[in-house]
């Protein structure tokens, strides 16, 4: 029962000690650096700048979602897309049912929580089921549940089935400006807490936890940790932040449909980001998602839809052959020479 | 005619399960006696399709033939996929999950590196085999499906007529029990597991002609194969070929029984529910040790 | 020495497939003893230990320590009442420091909260087994004898009634042999039954109250080590070897 890691790395583990800054100052600072982004974003006077940033932040909650368990644990959720499409369809879900009978579309904030809780039960069920065994099959459910969901959706007509669903945006927010902007700031909060959430977890009894199943599990249990226990807890936690990732996704695209809300380009960047960035803390998948988002969005202006995919592949590939241990790796790297 | 319609069901599934086996072996050999997770088989299996439709839309080939012919390439791409993983993966400490990480990489790469050039459109062969269809009585066997069934069978036996019967063969074998042992009666277990993942690819390509026979197809089809290899491999018992061709079998007569009663949407499901079930219950397969 | 006995292993079947590793073992251990485990390779030592601390379940038998019964307890749970145990092959958390391997039984079996409290609690056994020096160091960097020690470390850090010292020994010098041997005494007068699995006959003797001895999944013998080590089958086992 060994579960398949990513080669040590002790960064996780060593910012247990280090670092021990305060909640309050912590919060402090999360909102600053908040406050100072929508700023920034409202500078550009365009709506883009806040689509663009959305989707940037959006990859760094899921990618932050995935460091947790594959990062600190070494258990990789391959089906990302899975959950993220829970959430989707659990908005659509509940913005059909509104319509339905007529009452007013649910606010975010509820298909978020909604969202959340599917996707949560979801990953439960899926790591009670794989969990106990080598850690390559959970990989492989996680990757195959993508696809099963696909099809189950796809099937279910009241969601729109292979039609798709047409959800439409309300003109404006109260407070909050135009619901582009509303969107982005929504999922800056969802950036921001979980990244707390992921830095909360690296210095609980939970990464700890993680970090030892990551090297040896077998020993890991004999030193009294509750592997089961601890996989599930954080295989339920990150499922939901990646279902809460999902739900506002409806709004933004306005259309969805299965291929689109299951896509794959979702399972790429969510394990290529955290990669690249350096997995193991909390600030890899942060790193990881500002370049990667970076690069893509500029690729997809200037070349093409394809070739921004094809560029993350590569990306992948080439970072995870040479620089396993990411920016953070090679920046310590660095450090370690000079 | 209820019964009618069972029997053409369950037949018609026996050959889709023969065209299972073909695709699945390759991840027996590789995934469940060398433990390496390719789950980049599928779009291998995709690319061998497109290998077959070129040579067939612009040559005229036979795609069969095209991919018999392209296996060869195939076989030393693999080998050379394996020394690159080997050196950058196994040969570190730890197992790698940065493996996996690998081969999805390959597959994205793969897939819409096929989607750039061939772009959304279904694409498919004409082979003289394709059309008729034999009728036994009430039972109707199209031909194109009992060509891939034939090759797949024929090709998973002469690959345990390989196991068994070649030192290059037992020693395949060897390494997926006991590399240690090996490496004492002094093989080379990095050599021989390149050769089989060699063998693996090989039979990824072949299986992609047979695929684009039954099939007219584009590149995100290998996605749904993801889920159908990994449970037939795990249910077969891992290891075993015999297995893997009892478990293809199965899977083809579930999935067809589902998708002829229930709803061919439907038929995705039943790999992946036989996977968890499988592993949920009886992770060792029906052959496994 | 006292009489209590806090393991007691009844008719322990162990079977891999075919192979029956263990076949109907009794076992029992008392309060603060010592105790030798020994036999040939494949005799089901370790398979013994691995059923002993939960990390392999098996077919027969039932386990109690302390009065309660243990056998379907999970290894985890096992740690935390009390029985840790040390690896053969040391396993050490390669991506931690030396201390925070420490502090991971010391969190999780010993149920440490405090931060500041687990630090110098690790750095403590790490005094005790003598690797206060090696805190920051990561294990790659260890020596054979230190890597042991770690192990131990990390036994101890859970504070057990029962420590297996699982062929603790094997392949250190004489002297490193000793420096093992004085570290379980003075643990096991500290109040820690000791189970000592090994080879090296010399250790068993001198460390031992009482010797057990498996040949091929069957217990053959139980009792002083004087009297065991000149039992006809005992002999018979190791010279047939």
């Amino acid at each position: 029962m060994t579960g398949n890691h990513m080669s040590a790395s002790p960064t996780a583990a060593s910012t247990r000690k280090s670092g021990r800054l305060g909640w309050p100052l912590v919060l402090l600072i999360s909102a600053a650096i908040g406050g100072a982004l929508l700023l920034a974003a409202d500078s550009f006077q365009n709506d883009y700048a806040y689509l663009a940033a959305y989707t940037v932040l959006q990859f760094i909650v899921l990618g932050t979602a995935f460091n947790i368990l594959g990062g600190y644990g070494g258990y990789v959720n391959f089906g990302s897309a899975g959950f993220f499409g829970v959430g989707v369809y659990t908005c659509v879900f509940l913005y059909t049912l509104s319509q339905e009978y007529g009452t007013p579309e649910p606010p975010l904030i509820v298909s978020i929580l909604a969202a959340a809780v599917v996707a949560g039960l979801l990953g439960f069920g899926t790591g009670y089921l794989t969990l106990r065994l080598r850690g390559i099959f959970f990989a492989i459910a996680t990757l195959a549940l993508a696809i099963v969901l696909t099809t189950l959706v796809t099937n279910w007509g009241f969601v729109g089935g292979a039609r798709g669903a047409y959800v439409l945006r309300p003109e404006t927010v109260p407070f909050f400006g135009n619901f582009t902007r509303y969107l982005f700031i929504v999922m800056l909060v969802m950036a921001i807490v979980s990244v707390l959430i992921s830095r909360a977890i690296e210095k609980s009894w939970l990464g700890r936890g993680l970090d030892a199943i990551k090297d040896d599990e077998t020993a890991a249990e004999c030193c009294g940790v509750p592997a089961l226990r601890v996989k599930l807890i954080t295989t339920t936690l990150t499922g939901a932040m990646m279902g809460a990732a999902g739900a506002p996704y409806p709004y933004f695209l306005t259309y969805v449909e299965p291929v689109s809300a299951f896509n794959l380009q979702i399972a790429v960047n969510t394990l290529a980001m955290p990669l690249v960035g350096g997995l193991g803390t909390w600030i890899g998948p942060v790193i990881g998602g500002l370049l990667l988002g970076s690069v893509q969005e500029y690729a997809k202006v200037t070349i093409s839809s394809a070739a921004n995919l094809l560029i993350v592949g590569v990306v992948l590939v080439v970072f995870i052959t040479v620089a396993p241990q990411g920016v953070v790796g090679l920046v310590k790297r660095m450090r370690g020479r000079a | 005619m209820g019964w009618e319609l069972f029997v053409n069901a369950v037949v018609s599934g026996l050959l889709l399960g023969g065209f299972y086996c073909a695709v699945a072996v390759g991840i027996t050999i590789a995934f469940g006696m060398l433990d390496i997770t390719n789950i980049a088989h599928p779009a291998f299996v995709v690319a061998g399709s497109y290998v077959a439709y070129v040579a067939n839309s612009t040559l005229g080939m036979d795609p069969l033939v095209a991919c018999l012919l392209a296996a060869p390439f195939a076989y030393l791409i693999g080998r050379g996929l394996y020394r690159v993983y080997y050196v950058a993966f196994e040969s570190r400490e730890g197992e790698s999950l940065q493996g996996l990480a690998f081969f999805f990489g390959l597959l994205f790469i793969i897939e819409v590196g096929l989607l750039m050039e061939f772009g959304v459109d279904y694409r498919f062969v004409e082979a003289p085999y394709m059309g008729p269809t034999l009728s036994l009585g009430a039972i109707s066997v199209p031909l194109r499906y009992l060509v891939p069934m034939t090759v797949g069978l024929v090709m998973t036996g002469l690959l345990m007529l390989f196991m068994y019967k070649t030192f290059i063969g037992r020693a395949i074998l060897a390494v997926s029990q006991d590399t240690e042992a090996l490496r004492l009666v002094g093989g080379n277990p990095v050599k021989i597991k390149e050769i089989a993942f060699g063998i693996a690819i090989a039979t990824a390509v072949i299986a992609g002609a047979l695929l684009i026979i039954i099939q007219p197809l584009e590149p995100s089809v290998g996605r749904e194969y993801i889920g159908r290899v990994f449970a037939i491999c795990v249910l077969g018992g891992m290891t075993s070929l015999t297995g893997t061709v009892v478990a293809a079998m199965l899977m083809g007569v579930a999935e067809n029984l589902t998708s002829t009663f229930v709803g061919p949407s439907w038929s995705p499901l039943v790999a992946f529910g036989i996977l968890l079930i499988t592993l949920g219950f009886r992770p060792s397969g029906i052959f496994g040790r | 020495m006292s009489g209590e006995q806090i393991i007691v292993a009844k008719g322990i079947t162990k079977r891999f497939g075919g192979f029956t590793a263990l076949n109907n073992v009794d076992f029992a251990l008392l309060r603060n003893e010592r105790l030798g485990l020994i036999g040939p390779n494949g005799s089901g030592k370790s398979t013994f230990v691995n059923c002993l601390t939960g990390a392999l379940p098996f077919e027969g038998g039932s386990i109690v320590f302390e009065d309660q019964d243990i056998t379907k307890v999970s290894a985890w749970r096992r740690a935390r009442l009390g029985i840790t145990r040390s690896f053969q092959i040391p396993r050490p958390f390669r991506g931690l420091t030396v201390r925070q391997n420490i502090e991971v039984p010391l969190a999780f079996t010993a149920g440490l909260s405090d931060q500041d409290r687990i630090e110098a609690e690790a750095e403590e056994v790490l005094g005790q087994v003598g690797l206060a020096e090696k805190s920051d160091d990561n294990p790659r960097s260890l020596s054979q004898v230190e890597l042991r020690k770690l192990e131990l470390g990390r036994a101890l850090a859970g504070r057990p009634r029962v420590l297996v010292a699982d062929e603790a020994m094997a392949g250190l010098s004489d002297s490193e042999v000793d420096e093992i041997l004085d570290l379980l005494m003075k643990l096991n007068e500290a109040g820690i039954s000791i189970i000592l699995i090994e080879h090296i006959m010399r250790a068993v003797v001198r460390f031992s109250e009482r010797v057990v001895v498996l040949v091929a999944g069957e217990k053959i013998a139980d009792g002083a080590p004087k009297e065991v080590m000149s039992h006809p089958e005992v002999v018979r086992a190791y010279l047939g070897q």
